[in-house]
This record gives C-alpha cells, sequence and structure tokens, in this order.
C-alpha cells in the first residue's frame, strides 16, 4: 500500500470512570471494548488473563461494553448487570462470572445466585438492571468506542492506539511489551 | 494471488458529483441514488455477506441507525452478492437498513465509485458520504482486512453543510 496507515486513538482517555486492574501507574494500559455475549470476547478473555499474568504489575487493564444488541440480546442486560454489580464495588468478579458462563446467559438465577455468594443486594441490582440505572454509562462506553473506532469486539486499545493484530497472547504480548519499552517511564 | 498497489482500487474522492446508479434492493424492488437527493446518503461497499469482518461491520452500522438518522442520512450497504443471498444475510443478522446487488452486470456500480477489488471480483471495503446535492464528501478505502467502524462516517455527516 503506498499511504501509510494509522490506526484510530482512544478518544476518551482513561480515567476514573473506568473500571480497570492493575497499578494506575503502570506502563501500559490495554483497553478493552467488549460484548458479555460476544464469543469472540469470549475466547479473548482467557487470553486477557494470561497477559495479565505474564505482564503483572506493568499492565493497566481496562474494561469497556461495547454491546452489539442486534447480534447478542443478551449483551445489554450483562452489561447493565455488570455495572449494577460495579456500582456495589464488585465489577470484576461479575465481569469474570459472565465471561466463565456466557452459556448461561439468558437464566438469570445463575447470575442472581452468584451475586449473592458475593454478598450483594440481589434485589437492588435488579431494580437497578429493570430500570436502566447504568444504561447510561453502558452507551457513553458504546459511542466512545464508536468515536475511537471500535469496529467490532472484542477491540483492544494499548495505550491509546487501536491494535489491529490478531487476539491471541503471542502477538499481543509483543504489542504490549514494545508499547511499554516505548512509553519508558509510568504514565502520569 | 498478488497483492500489490497496483491492484488496489482507486476510489473517487471527495469533491466528486457522486455517480448515479439503481441496483435492486429485493426481488422486486430497486433503489436509486436520486431516490435521495435532498438527504445525505451513505453508501459502505464491502467485499461479502457473511464474512465475519463485514458482518461486524453492517452490525455496527445496524445498531447506529439512531445515530445516521439525527442526520437524516439514508446508509446502504453494497456487494456483489445476489439479492437472495442478501435477503438471507439481513435477515439472519437483524439489519435495519436496505444491502443493494451490485450483482449483474458483476461489480458494475462499484467500480463506477473505484472501489471494485478486480482480483478478489468483490466490491473493495469503501466507504462514500455524499451530500444533499449529491456530491461525495468523504470518501474512505479501509486496509484489507480491516473493518473500518463508524467514526468517520459519524465525523463526515457532522462537517455536512
Amino acid at each position: 500500500m503506498s499511504k501509510s496507515y494509522h490506526p484510530p486513538h482512544l478518544t476518551l482517555p482513561v480515567g476514573d470512570r473506568d473500571h480497570s486492574e492493575g497499578p494506575a501507574g503502570a506502563p501500559v494500559t490495554l483497553v478493552e471494548y467488549g460484548d458479555y455475549q460476544c464469543p469472540y470476547c469470549g475466547a479473548a478473555y482467557p487470553i486477557v488473563k494470561r497477559l495479565q499474568k505474564e505482564l503483572g504489575s506493568s499492565l493497566r487493564f481496562v474494561f469497556r461494553n461495547f454491546p452489539i444488541t442486534n447480534a447478542h440480546p443478551f449483551g445489554q442486560w450483562a452489561a447493565e448487570t455488570a455495572e449494577a454489580v460495579g456500582g456495589l464495588g464488585k465489577f470484576w468478579p461479575m465481569h469474570d462470572f459472565l465471561y466463565e458462563h456466557q452459556g448461561s446467559l439468558g437464566d438469570e438465577t445463575v447470575f442472581a445466585r452468584f451475586e449473592g455468594t458475593l454478598g450483594l443486594d440481589v434485589a437492588r441490582v435488579a431494580r437497578e438492571v429493570a430500570q436502566h440505572t447504568y444504561l447510561p454509562r453502558v452507551e457513553e462506553d458504546f459511542m466512545s468506542g464508536v468515536r475511537s473506532g471500535v469496529n467490532g469486539t472484542p477491540t483492544f486499545f494499548i495505550n491509546g492506539v487501536r491494535y489491529d493484530g490478531p487476539t491471541e497472547v503471542g502477538s499481543m504480548l509483543s504489542a504490549l511489551k514494545s508499547a511499554a519499552k516505548e512509553r519508558g517511564t509510568p504514565k502520569a | 494471488m498478488p497483492k500489490t498497489a497496483d491492484t488496489k482500487p482507486s476510489i473517487l474522492k471527495a469533491g466528486t458529483k457522486a455517480p448515479n446508479f439503481t441496483l435492486k434492493t429485493t426481488p422486486d424492488q430497486t433503489v436509486s441514488l436520486s431516490d435521495f437527493a435532498g438527504r445525505p446518503v451513505v453508501l459502505a461497499f464491502y467485499p461479502a455477506d457473511w464474512s465475519p469482518v463485514c458482518t461486524d461491520q453492517m452490525g455496527l452500522y445496524a445498531q447506529l441507525m439512531p445515530e445516521f438518522k439525527k442526520f437524516e442520512a439514508e446508509i446502504f450497504g453494497i456487494s456483489v452478492d445476489g439479492i437472495w443471498s442478501h435477503l438471507a444475510f439481513s435477515k439472519d443478522r437483524k439489519l435495519n437498513f436496505p444491502l443493494l446487488a451490485d450483482f449483474e452486470p458483476k461489480g458494475a456500480v462499484s467500480r463506477l465509485y473505484g472501489a471494485f477489488e478486480g482480483a478478489a471480483g468483490e466490491s473493495a471495503r469503501a466507504l462514500f458520504v455524499i451530500d444533499k446535492k449529491g456530491v461525495i464528501r468523504w470518501s474512505f478505502l479501509s486496509p484489507d482486512g480491516i473493518n473500518p467502524g463508524a467514526d468517520g462516517i459519524l465525523s463526515a455527516l457532522e462537517k455536512l453543510e
């Protein structure tokens, strides 16, 4: 190709609004736009876990919602459930549980039972999902993705630049390591 | 198959009058670009129904219909697939905008827009935003295998008028 190609950048910077794992000052930040019902996101879930294990405290991982509701009827429900649980301080356990139980999406009792084991107010979560308390947040995630060049799920950004390589451990690990090296100094 | 710079299509650029065309959208209905004079039109050429990248792309546009409607824009997906493939694909993916069949003569409209990949015999993944007067205001040819998303389209629609 004669013209050089520049992948899109994240338009909504990672900040306090986000759910993140790993230190805020980590040299490399991986942002995923995902859909809990998307099989490709389900396949990416253990890959991200592996990357986190490999990179330890040099990686910060952020998850934002990008439910494609035409294709995935339970994607929106799952996103709002994770956010409602997140409002009670247990976002990551719910995030993980949803990806580990993709096949149970549609059976709300499975997820309610898990909320119970986390010691959460199950009725409150159900109410907030029914009232769409977290809909604006999910929509904000979604539109921030659209405006950043998210084109399907999962889409990853490494230090704010869209990652266009394959979703597999080797390629992602080397992209993350080279981004960390480029940065050199911890992120403010 | 050789993939070199020479085989890359050269798409129509901003400022060009959008060539009119008439294509089938159902077995007994056609759509002409000229029918939509006075409204912005988005043309999304894509290689094929059913391939994973296109699926995400068209599914994303379906979800973004409320955003496109804010600009009163019409959006059309165009590929060389026949009308029956389009209908099945559209139903399966719950698409809420028309897919046009650039089927016979194959790829004629894609060629008009410079959006035909000769080697593959498919439309290129090319986007066009056409203004109310029928002039192309933005066009984009996506690299092979990369879904262009919707940001470019929305930015171009915002800049119209």
